[in-house]
């Protein structure tokens, strides 16, 4: 069962150095407080793996301009200048992947994959040094599994037993995310106190969810 | 009608009703607007079946498109998760994508997502959905902002993926790309066969009716 707790305790085991999952897509879905709370206990050197950078002053581009990214993988990150900016000057080492890919290579750490084969990047700079492997006739790329330490999720509803339920376009990369780490923190509008998601309706079930942080607005 | 307009309107007569399409970030974003009866609109952040933008004031935040724009959802829509998303744009499933480009040239190659030491947004989803789209339609000026010209021999840039574009729509011209080369099919209104030649810098194929047009004129 999740343990409920508040945000600045629950990310208290997130150590400088950590590779930290953040779910989100141009930072719907992005766990607002949960971010805020890293950012506060001085947290650095992160290794983060989420889609993009958000904006400036929204989602994970908070953890950008506060100098707290050390490496980065994306898809994108093209609507926060800073993060630009930083891998220019050295500051973030950012290794940019085809969103499909990195969709694909997230769901394959949590799934028990040892990778996925995928056309996606064939014949551009993503393919130098990877494998190409023939199936059928048909060249693949071999792209690996990524897994992480913390995966931080933003959900709408929870219940619990820490099922989780999205609304929108929260949900993006968060339910593969709470797949593919060893602790997951997820911050939700709304925690069911009395009673349980329908069990048809849940989109990440509760046995992955490790803590939950009822989002203050 | 301004050039962006002006091709927006072309694009839009590509699509056919009872079709799935996903539109890129930017011009073609444009195309919205002149969208034809029956067609599904595909959001790589997770959704289908997305609506116009939301009405001021009325915006659910949890509803975005690609760009981060706060939209609607249309009636029998759904959401999904991102791998899901790229499940369906890289399986196939998506009909047409509507993209820009940096370039475009004679063997159907695309560079649209980063140009060295200067702009490196990322490719986003661009490179999954130009491999899995049935159908690959760049919507572009024909020239860059300094004029030069953007349809080539040879793109110079980084490629976003190899032999995978179908039709270039620009201000000045119709063409299609095919494995013999590119050939012209329309001379946009305002424009002149002079004009797309002294603009492009790739071997077009003009078809005898599109030269006796031209002397017509």
């Amino acid at each position: 069962m999740a343990a409920i707790t508040d945000a600045a305790t629950a990310v208290r085991q997130i150590k400088n150095g950590a590779t930290v999952m953040i779910g989100g897509f141009m930072a719907v879905g992005t766990p607002e407080n949960l971010v805020d709370a890293l950012i506060e206990q001085g947290t650095t050197d992160l290794k983060v793996i989420c889609n993009d950078t958000g904006f400036p002053n929204v989602g994970v581009g908070k953890l950008v301009v506060n100098h707290r990214i050390s490496q980065l993988m994306a898809s994108h990150i093209g609507t926060n200048p800073e993060t630009g900016r930083q891998m220019n000057s050295g500051e973030i080492k950012v290794t940019l992947i085809p969103q499909g890919t990195l969709a694909e290579r997230i769901r394959a750490g949590g799934y028990g994959l040892g990778g996925v084969l995928t056309p996606t990047g064939l014949g551009t700079v993503v393919e130098e040094d990877k494998p190409i492997i023939e199936v059928e006739g048909v060249p693949y790329l071999l792209e690996l599994p990524i897994k992480a330490d913390f995966a931080l999720l933003h959900a709408q509803i929870a219940d619990k037993a820490g099922n989780l339920m999205y609304h929108g376009t929260m949900r993006n990369f968060n339910p593969i995310m709470a797949m593919a780490a060893k602790t997951v923190i997820a911050e939700v509008d709304t925690i069911l106190e009395d009673g349980y998601l329908d069990p048809d309706h849940v989109h990440t079930p509760g046995i992955l969810v490790d803590y939950l942080v009822k989002k203050a607005w | 009608m301004d050039s962006r307009e002006l091709i927006a309107t072309r694009v839009a007569q590509e699509l056919k009703p009872g079709t799935v399409v996903n539109l890129g970030i930017g011009l073609p974003t444009l195309v919205t607007k002149y969208l034809p009866e029956g067609i599904t609109l595909q959001s790589e952040n997770g959704m289908l079946n997305m609506g116009p933008p939301a009405p001021e004031g009325q915006a659910d935040p949890y509803i975005c498109d690609a760009g981060g724009k706060k939209v609607t959802i249309l009636p029998g829509g759904c959401f999904f998760d991102s791998a899901t998303s790229f499940g369906i744009i890289r399986g196939g499933h998506v009909d047409v994508t509507v993209l820009g480009a940096l370039e475009v040239d004679q063997n159907r190659n695309l560079a649209s997502w980063m140009i060295p030491g200067k702009l490196v947004p990322g490719m986003g989803g661009a490179m999954d959905l130009v491999t899995g789209a049935q159908r690959v339609i760049i919507a572009m000026e024909h020239c860059a902002r300094d004029g030069s010209p953007k349809i080539l021999k040879q793109c110079t840039l980084p490629l976003t993926a190899v032999n995978q574009v179908d039709l270039i729509i620009t201000e000045k011209a119709v063409i299609e790309a095919t494995e013999e080369g590119l050939v012209l099919k329309e001379i946009m209104p305002g424009s002149s066969l002079e004009d797309i030649l002294n603009s492009t810098d790739a071997d077009l194929i003009i078809p005898e009716d599109l030269l006796a047009e031209d002397r017509a004129v």
